[in-house]
């Protein structure tokens, strides 16, 4: 039995763009430290599933409670459904932290001030504080030394590394990763998993859509693997690289090996 | 060529740049504060809030600034109502028409420079600024409206170069500014060619240091956005 405290929990997620239905009843646990690989073809509907988690796609139906909060929603005039309370929305989302594919850097700020933003205008810390942490926290992603370079300045995993060090300023329950290593040349791409790979070791809950399979199956303590809006195979990796139950699953693993 | 009576009129000129910088500014000032919120008006997504700001917008675009300083200084006279009211206090006095004009009219274009420049905010900003929780409010103000009075700073400078040469327009209604003075030093002496580029020198001179302030602006604000050198 796992006894840990549920992290997030998505009941029967549904996600409609248009006629299309991109997520059909998602149904998803995440206890405290669990780092979740979300692996699936392109269009399969893990980067929107995660984008539904802290709002940035409204779903279209079902329930997400984080950290046993349930995010309450109503349906407007269209029938659409949108939050009941932004102010809910807002403070639940200071709790997820999320990197992006793109990173998403404010531009027109150095490092350092990316990385205070939402603490001081957001959680009201004081500014030397915030300053104080966010310098532990660059140098703990190693761009300690370049904190009052502007982003355009940085190397795609330099800025990324960036990013996941604004994410964890706001010192979030949960950090939603977006296809975190997409985006980078292909040298770029162990210096960022090898700070996430330090994220998980402390600890840390994670979501992490990726298509890194190696990230996968050496950190992730589960695997869930989406197919056209399902969930195909969900277990630990041991288990799920080794004796999947799902062919599908099997069959879009074996593609990465190949390669 | 005589320019004695240009260099006996200096004075003269002096105080007309004087007005010429003091109605600029001040309509660049107001003009300014009234462009932030009809450009956050205009992009709004509720047509009853951007409906009211376009059309005020398209109006102060779509007329020359001389008929729209022409309503003010001589059309509103025409109403009892108007010169029976506080506001006559402002519209007897073709100083403050000019000003209220060149106001209206440079809030319409800076408006539209800032309406783009919003727009182009680059989709991820403004989703990073969400996913930590911002509220709108916050958002624009840190996020948005920094980066977006960068993106609109070349097509701003530009702006002002043109307000610059639009004041000249006050001569026009008896004020005495740059163009009103070369205008008098004319009429007194007949001097066209010497009393207009003598104004005209005023009015380079004006734009070398606008253009220069904007480079040292771009200077700093740019910062992100050139190579590194160091």
């Amino acid at each position: 039995m796992d006894y840990r405290k549920t992290a997030l929990l998505v009941d029967n997620l549904h996600k409609y763009f248009g006629q299309e239905e991109v997520l059909k009843g998602i149904s998803l646990e995440a206890c405290e430290g669990d780092v979740i690989a979300m692996v699936g073809a392109s269009g399969s509907g893990k980067s929107t599933f995660l984008r539904c988690v802290n709002l940035l796609e409204t779903p279209t139906s079902g329930s997400i409670y984080v950290r046993g909060e349930l995010i309450r929603m109503k349906q407007n005039r269209n029938g659409d459904s949108v939050p009941e309370d932004l102010k809910q929305v807002e403070r639940i989302r200071t709790r997820l932290g999320m990197v992006f594919q793109q990173f998403n850097l404010w531009s027109h700020m150095t490092v350092l001030e990316n990385v205070i933003e939402a603490p001081v205008h957001v959680l009201k810390i004081a500014k030397k504080e915030a300053v104080e942490r966010a310098e532990e926290l660059l140098y703990k992603v190693g761009i300690y030394d370049r904190m009052h370079y502007h982003p355009a300045h940085l190397s795609g995993g330099q800025q990324q590394r960036v990013a996941i060090a604004r994410a964890l300023a706001m010192e979030p329950d949960m950090l939603l990763f977006d296809e975190p290593t997409s985006a980078l040349d292909p040298e770029l791409v162990g210096e960022v998993l090898q700070v996430m790979r330090d994220l998980a070791e402390e600890g840390r809950t994670m979501i992490v859509v990726t298509h890194e399979m190696g990230f996968a199956q050496e950190v992730s303590s589960r695997v869930v693997f989406l197919h056209e809006g399902s969930i195909e195979e969900d277990g630990p990796p041991w288990k799920v690289f080794k004796n999947p139950s799902s062919e599908r699953f099997r069959q879009f693993v074996s593609k990465y090996v190949e390669n | 060529m005589d320019f004695e009576a240009i260099i006996d009129n200096l004075p003269l000129y002096l105080e007309g740049l004087w007005v010429t910088i003091q109605l600029v500014v001040l309509a660049l000032v107001s003009g300014f504060g009234l462009a932030v919120p009809l450009a956050l008006l205009a992009v709004s997504k509720n047509s009853f809030l951007s409906f009211p700001a376009k059309t005020y917008i398209y109006f102060f675009r779509g007329t020359p600034l001389l008929v729209q300083m022409f309503l003010l200084y001589h059309g509103l006279a025409q109403f009892e109502a108007v010169r029976e009211s506080v506001l006559w206090i402002v519209f007897k006095e073709a100083y403050w028409c000019a000003v209220t004009a060149f106001a209206l009219n440079t809030a319409a274009y800076t408006a539209e420079i800032l309406r783009g420049a919003i727009e182009q905010t680059p989709f991820g900003e403004t989703e990073a600024a969400q996913a930590c929780g911002m509220s709108k409010f916050t958002m624009y103000r840190r996020i948005i409206l920094p980066g977006s009075f960068r993106r609109a700073l070349p097509a701003y400078g530009n702006e002002v170069i043109f307000m610059l040469h639009g004041s000249a327009l006050a001569g026009v209604i008896t004020i005495v500014d740059l163009f009103g003075a070369a205008k008098i030093v004319n009429a007194r002496y007949f001097v066209p060619f010497e009393s207009f580029i003598t104004a005209g020198f005023f009015y380079l001179c004006c734009t070398f240091i606008i253009v220069w302030f904007f480079k040292w602006v771009e200077k700093h604000w740019y910062a992100h956005l050139r190579p590194r050198t160091s």
